[in-house]
Parts: C-alpha cells; structure tokens; sequence
C-alpha cells in the first residue's frame, strides 16, 4: 500500500437492490482526506452524496445494501470491519452533521440530554460530568447561556442554535473525521454564512478532516481545500477549490458553475441552468452517464453514448472523467465557457 | 372536569329511567314490585317523587350523592348514607357500598389484563416491525387479527373448556373463582389467570399492530439516524429513540381502554361469572334495577373522564413540546 492518506476512499460501491432494480447509488468512488483539510462533495440531488457519507460511517451495514471497495480510516479497513467495530468508531472516531436539525434531534430529549447521551457512549463518565462538557461545548458553538439552553428542547431552539448544537453533538467526543452533510441547506442565508464561519473556526481547532457535502458551490468554495464533484454515483472532476472555479473542465462542473446565482452578475441576467434532470440510478445511461445532457456529446466521434470514459489525470492531482480530449475541452472553456459566465 | 361529571351524571339520570320506557307509575312498579296493585305503585310514585318535576328529582338525586339520602316508601324509611348513588328496592341495598364491594374485582382483572397485554402487545408490535416481511412478523400478524376479530364470548369459553375442564387441560380455575388478594396473592392470581389471558389477547392484538406501523414510522425519522450516528448500540436506539417516539398514540388508547375497562369488563367477567362492575351492570339491566343502572354507569363514566384527564396530563410528560410554559 503506498502512502496512505488519513481517510482512504477506494473503488466504493454501494448498491441497493430494489423491486424495480440495482440501484447504483454509489458506483465506484475513490479519494482520500488528510486530518485538517477539508473535502467537498458535490452534486445534484441522488447523485450519491449523502449515500457515500452514510457508508463511510457504516450506517448501511445490516440493511439492504450491498457494498464493496474499501474504506480506510487511519490504517483500519471499514467496509469489512464488523458492524459493532465500526458502531465503536461512531461518534468518537468520525462524526456527522446533518441537513435538517430539526428534525435530526429527537424532540422529547433536551439538547442537554442528547449531547450527554453523545458523550456518554465513548467516555465512562457520570451524568454530571457529561453535563459539564455538554455546557462547554455549547459554549464553544456559540450557544448563549449554555448552563440554562442547556435544559431546552430542540423546539424551543431556533434554526441556527439547533444546528449550532448539532455541531456541539457531532463534535462532542473529538472526532478526527467529520462529515457535514448539506450543514446549511436548512437555514437562513445570514445564518448560514456563521454556521460555516463556525465549522472553519472549529475544524482549525481540533484539526479534524472535514467532508462537507452539499449542491451548493458557495458553500464549498468557502471552506474546501479540494472539490469532488459527483454525478450518478461516480466521481466526474476532482481537483482543488481553484482547480474547479477557474480550470473546470467537465462540461457538468461548467453546468453547475453556470447555474450558480453570482452578485457580481447583472441581475436581469438569465443563469445558466443544465437541460434535463439527473438520471435515475436503475438505468444510468449507457457510456457516460451525463451525455444524454452533455451539450458537447457529439464532439466525442459516438463514443459518449457507448463507453464509459475513465477518471483520468489531467494535471497535477486534477481529474476528469470525460471523452472530450484535453485540448478541446480548454479551448471550450476558455472561448466559449468562461466568457459567458465572467461577461454575464 | 367536575364540569364533564356533572354533565354525565345528568345526562345518565334523565336517559336511563326513559330508555327503560318507564312512566312514574312504571318507574314505582319496578320498585315496589310487579305483583303490587296500580294503587301501591302510585303511591310510592307519590312517596318516592316520581311525580315531581325532572330538575327536582335531579336535584334530590345529586343531593343524595352529596349528603346522603332517606327513601320514605311507605311501609318504612331506607337510609343511604353518601355518597349515594340510589337505592335498589330489589335487593334493599344501597347502590354505593355494592359498587365498592364489586370495584376490586373489575380492578384486579383490568390492572392484570393491562399489564400482559401491553408487555406482550408492545413486545410483539416492536418485534414485528424490525422484522418487517419475516416469518415472524407475518405470523403475529395473523395472530394479532384473530385476536382482534374473535369476540370474548367466544375466546373465554373457548379457553375455559380448554385449560380449566381438564379438556385437555387442567392448569386454571375455573369459572367463578375469585379470592381477594388479601386473601392469598397466589390464589387470587391463579383464579384470574384465564380472563387476564383472555382479555389480553384481545388487546395484545391492537397494540401489537399500533406499536408496529408506530415504530415503522419513527424508526424511519432522521434523529433515528442521528442516534446511530453517535455510536448508541442498536438496542438503545430502538428502545430510547424509537419506542419513545412510537409511544404517545399507545398511551392514548391505553388510557381509554383501560378507563372503560374498569367501569366493568361486561363480557369477560360474564364468560369467567366473576362478580365484577360488568357483572353487576348486567345483572341489574337484567331485572331492570334502574338505581342499579344508573349508579354502575355513573361510576364508569367517571371512570372515562378520569382516564382522559391522566392521558391528557401524560402528554406532557412524554412530549415536551405538549408543555404549556
């Protein structure tokens, strides 16, 4: 094994068999994570995400799906560890946020209770010394008055304080793998922008790996030492923050650049929407899953329709899985692409 | 509350006498007894004032529940001391001291039936719904539907030949065996085993099936994966997080089933002849005891409201967002 990162994605594949068929939601992903970076995962809705980041903490273990490939986190192997290893790891080892805290925090609990239920599992300690650090962290999330929203139940917090004591239970034991699953999809955009600005404080805090997963680019550009951008269950670009706003060259990531409202932008401006919906993970279509709404699918001489074009380097780390060659897609980028969003 | 009572106890003192299709006259036969002649049951109409207007009589009715009552008949004077739910001139009892004296009976077969059948049926409904489609589930499932269709009359005979007649079995008491539990705990319990077991299975069912779609639904919810997410062993998650959030429409039906239950369990105690409130209310509808009627059914409508109070208190303790402050 040469040089393994700190998390080690390797050709995951998480299936799901179905009335209807294989549903492919994760079909052959790879990457790595070092302890103070953090990754990006985006994409469309059902491109995979949230499937990848539940795998990773095994949470489809004893269901239905069938995974293969390899997880790695720091030197141990996941995928064929046993569930109640990997139950160990949760929470203490690796931990998630997820989008909607409100109805991700059980509502007959107090905050208090499901923090030190949190704490609880992975350090003997007695109820009130868990209290004490359920307070703390709090604290360190920017809760007011811990020691009295301490005993509050989730309704009687507001959206961003739910999620701020989400952070708070996520981070409770120390992760060193931390996975944010759209962390700000849920809130007001004011808000949004101090919960990032909190889970970056954080993050440089406890040095933790942080995989921050969302179809929001601002969120990502953010906070994200390198992007991965997913499109039916596969890695279609992957490369870092610059590598993806200013040298894309996946006409989907030029898709969803386009599609990104922009201040900057006149606002009688049209955006730049992709044509058509993303395909259904039973029947993805043959050869490259995104040619059927590819603008670009005829340069290929046929091949789109036919061949699955590989994940192929372009340039130092930067990859791409597509059949237009290199030159072609610069010279599209930067003649036809780029022009239109920067002049828009 | 006190509100709800009084509104029962009015609604039970004007339509029990009329639905028994009693004029005054009617009324004071059935008291004095069918053989007496038209002139002793107009009479003790008169004495027991039968004749007066209805918001008398119910005022004297609520009076007796307060403060006690004498019925002068004629003949002589009865006391019922209060409270006093009426007078039975059949029996020349009053209704109060019978209802008390049948209370522990309703009470132990409820308070045991109650605990088997939410053990088993919460068991049973948790079970089936981690096992969804499995052998198991399906097989309770059938079961949980029998039990929900087959009327008492027909599961308590059924078992009573069964376990207690020595066909093929002799392992509980049979019919009409009751000992106190002051008595002997044993005994009492032995005796009562078949109509606790009985009764249960009715009830099982439904809340095997209630506590199984409950669990389905909650064990789907986010903060279920949010407790896995955490690292809780699976056992905790499905009793702290799922269970919990299946309970509340459980506590509602247990409130009002076991609030009607003990207002008399009519077809049990009558299958198993235990002299319960049921037992008693059927009896007195039987010789037409209208004091009897209305005192039994009084009792169980407080029964009702008391039920729905504790329930409606219950809420707040399981669902905090139910809390008023």
């Amino acid at each position: 094994m040469s040089q393994q990162s700190f998390l080690d994605v390797k050709d995951l594949r998480i299936h799901f068999p179905t009335d209807d068929g294989l549903v492919k939601s994760v079909d052959g992903l790879t990457f790595g994570l070092e302890r103070g970076k953090t990754l990006g995962i985006v994409g469309e809705s059902g491109s995979g995400k949230s499937v990848t980041s539940l795998g990773i903490l095994g949470l489809h273990k004893g269901g239905r799906a069938r995974i293969s490939g390899e997880i790695w986190l720091d030197g141990e192997e996941l995928v064929s560890a046993s569930p109640e290893h990997v139950r160990g790891l949760r929470g203490k080892k690796m931990a998630m946020i997820f989008q909607d805290p409100l109805s991700a925090m059980h509502p007959y609990y107090t905050v208090g209770d499901q923090i030190i239920e949190a704490y609880r599992i992975h350090h003997d300690v007695s109820k009130s010394v868990a209290k004490k650090h359920a307070i703390d962290m709090l604290g360190r999330v920017g809760i007011p008055e811990p020691t009295r929203r301490v005993d509050s139940y989730p309704h009687e917090f507001s959206g961003g304080m739910r999620q701020r004591a989400m952070i708070a239970m996520a981070l409770s034991c120390d992760p060193e793998l931390l996975i944010a699953d759209e962390p700000t999809t849920a809130l007001d955009v004011t808000v949004q922008a101090q919960i990032l600005d909190l889970m970056r404080d954080l993050q440089r805090e406890f040095n933790s790996a942080l995989i921050i997963i969302t179809h929001d680019l601002g969120v990502v550009a953010e906070l994200s030492d390198d992007i991965l951008v997913m499109y039916a269950g596969k890695c279609i670009e992957y490369g870092t923050t610059e590598d993806i706003f200013y040298r894309p060259e996946h006409p989907y990531t030029w898709g969803l650049l386009g599609s990104m409202p922009r201040l900057d932008r006149e606002p009688t401006e049209r955006l730049l929407p992709i044509k058509g919906s993303p395909p259904s993970l039973i029947n993805v279509p043959p050869g490259c899953a995104f040619h059927p709404r590819c603008p670009y699918a005829e340069l290929t001489g046929g091949k789109a329709g036919t061949e699955v074009p590989p994940l192929a380097e372009t340039e130092g780390g930067h990859l791409v899985r597509c059949h237009l060659d290199k030159a072609e897609r610069r010279r599209l980028w930067e003649n036809e692409i780029k022009p239109v969003l920067e002049t828009q | 509350m006190l509100a709800i009572v009084s509104m029962a106890t009015f609604a039970i003192f004007f339509l029990v006498p009329r639905l028994a299709g009693a004029t005054a006259e009617g009324m004071a036969s059935r008291y004095v007894g069918r053989t007496a002649t038209e002139e002793t049951a107009k009479l003790a109409a008169e004495r027991l004032g039968f004749n007066d207007p209805l918001i008398v009589q119910y005022g004297r009715y609520v009076k007796g529940i307060v403060a006690g009552a004498e019925y002068d008949y004629g003949a002589g004077v009865e006391q019922c001391p209060a409270p006093c739910l009426g007078y039975s001139f059949i029996t020349r009892q009053p209704v109060f001291p019978d209802l008390m004296n049948r209370l522990p009976v309703t009470l132990s077969l409820a308070i045991g039936a109650a605990l088997i059948w939410v053990l088993l049926g919460v068991g049973i409904g948790v079970l089936s719904a981690l096992r969804r489609g499995t052998v198991f589930d399906r097989f309770a499932m059938i079961v949980a539907l029998a039990g929900v269709s087959l009327p008492i009359f027909f599961t308590g005979l059924i078992s009573l030949q069964l376990f207690a007649y020595g066909n093929p079995f002799n392992w509980a008491a049979q019919g009409g065996y009751y000992v106190t539990i002051e008595d002997s705990p044993a005994r009492w319990a032995y005796g009562l085993l078949l109509p606790w077991i009985t009764l249960a299975f009715l009830f099982a069912a439904t809340y095997a099936r209630l506590t199984r779609a409950g669990m389905l639904e909650t064990m789907n919810e986010d903060y279920i994966r949010t407790a896995r997410a955490k690292g809780l062993v699976e056992r905790k998650v499905i009793v702290k997080h799922g269970l919990r959030g299946a309970l509340t429409p459980i506590i509602t039906i247990f409130g009002l089933d076991f609030g009607l239950l003990i207002g008399g369990a009519v077809l049990t105690e009558t299958a198993y002849s235990l002299n319960g409130l049921g037992k008693y209310a059927i009896d007195a509808i039987t010789n037409q005891d209208l004091p009897k009627v209305m005192g039994v059914t009084l009792l169980a409508a407080l029964f009702v409201i008391l039920a729905n109070l504790i329930v409606d208190l219950l809420y707040a303790v399981v669902d905090p967002r139910v809390r008023l402050t």
